[in-house]
C-alpha cells in the first residue's frame, strides 16, 4: 500500500514535469482550447467514478458515483466538442490546404 | 486469451500516451486539432477498458450516469464563444464536483481503516475539489453576470478566508492520525464549500483570467490527488497535466497584471480601486467622428488594432473583421495586438477574433507586437483600457506601475473606442486618453466600427 503511493509520487512528478515542458510550448493564440481540452482530458476522472457506481458497494457510494459521472461525462463531450469548434476557427492567411 | 486486467492496464498506458502527445499537439494551430482526436481516442479507449472492469455489477447505474452526462455536455459544447469564460469555468466546478463526490465515497466505504498518508492524499483531494467546486461556480456566476460582478471586500476578509482553510487542514490531519473519527469527515467538505465562496467574492472581472487559471490547477491537483487514492496512474497524469496547465497560465496571467498570486487571492485591487476613484480630473480629449477616424485609417500604411473585453461585450468582433477586410483591401497593414489579460479568460480575444474570420497569423502578443508599436501609424484600441494605459510604465504611484502593457502610445496616431470617459475596470485613469496624438473615438464599439467601415468602402464605390 505505501509503496503504491511513491511510486504514484514519481509518476505524479514526472508527469508535472512532463506537462510544464509540453504546456509551456503552447502558442498564447491556443490558450483558451489548452484550457477546454485540459479540463476534458482531466474529466477520465470518469473511470473513478464509473468503478465506484459500478461497484455499487453502498447506496451512498452508487448515488454519488453515478452523479460523478454525470458531471464529468459532460466535462468529456462539452469539452471535446468545444475545443473542436474553437479550433476549427483558427485559419491561416496563408494558401489554404484542400 | 489475455486477463482482463492487464487488457484494461493497455488501454490505459495507450491513454496516457494518446493524453500527452494531445497536448503536444496542441502547441501549434496546424497540428491542434490532430490533438483533439488523440484526446478523444485516447478517452474512449479508456473509458471502454474500464467498462469491461469484472467488479462492475450495476451496469444500469453507469449508462444512466453516461446518458445523462451526454445530454448536459452537449449544449455545453454548443454555447456561443463569448460564453467560454463562463462555460470553461463551470467545466472546472463539474470536474471538482466529480473528484468531491468519489473521494467521499471512498472515504466511507474505507473508513476507518485508512493509512495517514492514504488519508493526507484523500483529504487533499475533497479539500481542494469543494473549494474548486463552489469556487468555480461563483466565477461561473459572476462571469455570466448573475452575480454581482463588482469585487465584495470586507474588514479581516483575508483573516477569515485563512482561519476557515486552516481549520480543514487542521481536521484533515486529526483524521490522518484518527480515522475512526469519521464524524468529522463532512466538516472538512463543508468548510472548504465556504471557503470556495469566499474566495472568489473578492474578485472582480478584470482578475477572472488569473482565477479561473489558479481554479483550473486546483481542479488538476484534486484529479491528481484522486489518482493516488484510487492508484490510477492515468488519472495522476491526467491530474498532473491539467494542474500543471493551470500552474502555467495562472503564472502567465498574474506577471500580465505585475502581480502576485496571494496579491490576486487576497484581494489588493478592491481597496486600490476605491483609493484611485478620488484623484480624477477633468482634462481636455480630442475627439473625432467616424468619417474623420475612416480618412486617417484609410491613408495609413500600418494599422494595430487592441481588442478588450469591451469589444466582446458590445459584440463588435464582426464589424471588427469587416473593417480589417476594408483595410487590407486597401493595402494597409492590418496586425491585432492582444494583451494576456485581455478578456475574461487566457486567450479569449484570439477565439473571438478567430471566430470572426481573422487569420490567426494576424494576432499577435504583447512581445511580438510592441517592437513594431513606432513604426506603426494608427493604433486603434477597441474596449481595451488598462492593459494600454502609459501610466504602468511611468507613474511609480500608479495602482498598476510595473504592469506589462501594449505600448500604443508609441504609435503615430491613436484612436480609443469607448463609450464615455468613465474610468475603466480598475478605476484608474488613462494618461493615453489626453495625448496630443489621442483621438477619442465616443460611442458604442459596434456601431462605430461599423460607421468606419461604412465610410471607407462607400467612399471606395466610385473607383470601381
Amino acid at each position: 500500500m505505501k509503496l503504491d503511493l511513491i511510486t504514484s509520487l514519481y509518476v505524479f512528478t514526472l508527469a508535472a514535469f512532463i506537462g510544464f515542458e509540453v504546456i509551456r510550448r503552447v502558442s498564447p493564440l491556443l490558450h483558451t482550447p489548452l484550457m477546454s481540452l485540459t479540463n476534458a482530458l482531466d474529466a477520465i476522472a470518469v473511470v473513478g467514478a464509473i468503478i465506484l457506481a459500478g461497484e455499487h458497494k453502498s447506496n451512498l457510494a452508487a448515488i454519488l458515483g453515478t452523479i460523478a459521472i454525470v458531471a464529468a461525462t459532460s466535462n468529456i463531450v462539452g469539452g471535446f466538442l468545444i475545443t473542436d469548434r474553437m479550433l476549427r476557427m483558427f485559419k491561416s492567411s496563408g494558401p489554404k490546404k484542400p | 486469451m489475455m486477463p482482463t486486467e492487464t487488457f484494461i492496464e493497455i488501454t490505459y498506458f495507450i491513454a496516457t500516451i494518446l493524453f500527452i502527445l494531445s497536448l503536444k499537439w496542441l502547441s501549434s494551430p496546424t497540428t491542434a486539432r490532430r490533438g483533439v482526436i488523440a484526446g478523444e481516442v485516447g478517452m474512449a479507449l479508456a473509458i471502454g477498458g474500464t467498462l469491461l472492469y469484472r467488479g462492475i455489477v450495476d451496469y444500469k447505474l453507469v449508462a444512466i450516469g453516461l446518458v445523462l452526462g451526454c445530454i448536459i455536455g452537449v449544449p455545453l459544447g454548443k454555447v456561443a464563444m463569448t460564453a467560454v469564460p463562463q462555460r470553461t469555468a463551470l467545466s472546472h466546478a463539474f470536474g471538482a464536483l466529480c473528484v468531491t463526490l468519489v473521494g467521499t465515497s471512498e472515504f466511507y466505504l474505507r473508513a476507518p481503516n485508512i493509512s495517514p498518508f492514504m488519508m493526507a492524499v484523500l483529504s487533499m483531494e475533497v479539500i481542494l475539489g469543494s473549494l474548486t467546486f463552489t469556487g468555480s461556480l461563483m466565477a461561473a456566476g459572476k462571469l455570466q453576470e448573475v452575480l454581482p460582478q463588482r469585487p465584495i471586500t470586507y474588514k479581516g476578509q483575508n483573516f477569515v478566508n485563512l482561519g476557515m482553510l486552516a481549520l480543514a487542514v487542521a481536521i484533515a490531519v486529526i483524521l490522518c492520525l484518527h480515522p475512526d473519527q469519521v464524524k468529522l469527515f463532512p466538516a472538512m467538505i463543508i468548510i472548504p464549500l465556504i471557503f470556495g465562496v469566499m474566495l472568489v467574492i473578492p474578485i472582480g472581472g478584470a482578475d477572472m483570467p488569473t482565477v479561473i487559471s489558479l481554479l483550473n490547477s486546483y481542479a488538476g491537483l484534486s484529479a491528481a490527488a484522486m489518482g493516488f487514492v484510487l492508484n490510477s496512474k492515468l488519472l495522476i497524469i491526467a491530474g498532473a497535466l491539467d494542474g500543471s496547465s493551470g500552474f502555467i497560465l495562472s503564472v502567465i496571467m498574474s506577471k500580465a497584471m505585475n502581480r502576485s498570486f496571494t496579491n490576486v487571492l487576497f484581494g489588493g485591487f478592491g481597496q486600490i480601486q476605491a483609493a484611485a476613484a478620488g484623484v480624477q480630473e477633468q482634462r481636455p480629449v480630442k475627439s473625432a467622428t467616424a468619417e474623420e477616424a475612416a480618412g486617417i485609417l484609410a491613408a495609413a500604411n500600418k494599422v494595430v488594432i487592441v481588442p478588450g473585453y469591451g469589444m466582446a461585450v458590445a459584440q463588435a468582433q464582426h464589424k471588427v473583421r469587416e473593417l480589417y477586410d476594408a483595410l487590407t483591401k486597401r493595402g494597409v497593414d492590418v496586425t491585432f495586438g492582444i494583451h494576456p489579460v485581455a478578456g475574461r479568460m487566457p486567450g479569449h480575444m484570439n477565439v473571438l477574433l478567430a471566430e470572426a474570420d481573422i487569420p490567426y497569423d494576424k494576432l499577435l502578443d504583447m512581445d511580438n507586437i510592441n517592437g513594431d508599436m513606432a513604426q506603426t501609424d494608427v493604433a486603434l484600441v477597441i474596449g481595451a483600457n488598462d492593459v494600454t494605459n502609459p501610466a504602468a510604465r511611468t507613474d511609480a504611484s500608479s495602482p498598476i506601475f510595473g504592469m506589462p502593457i501594449l505600448d500604443v502610445d508609441k504609435a503615430r496616431t491613436v484612436m480609443v473606442i469607448k463609450r464615455s470617459m468613465a474610468a475603466g475596470f480598475a478605476g484608474i485613469d488613462n494618461p493615453l486618453y489626453y495625448l496630443d496624438q489621442t483621438l477619442m473615438l465616443f460611442g458604442d464599439a459596434k456601431n462605430f466600427v461599423g460607421n468606419i467601415v461604412r465610410e471607407l468602402t462607400g467612399g471606395s464605390d466610385g473607383h470601381h
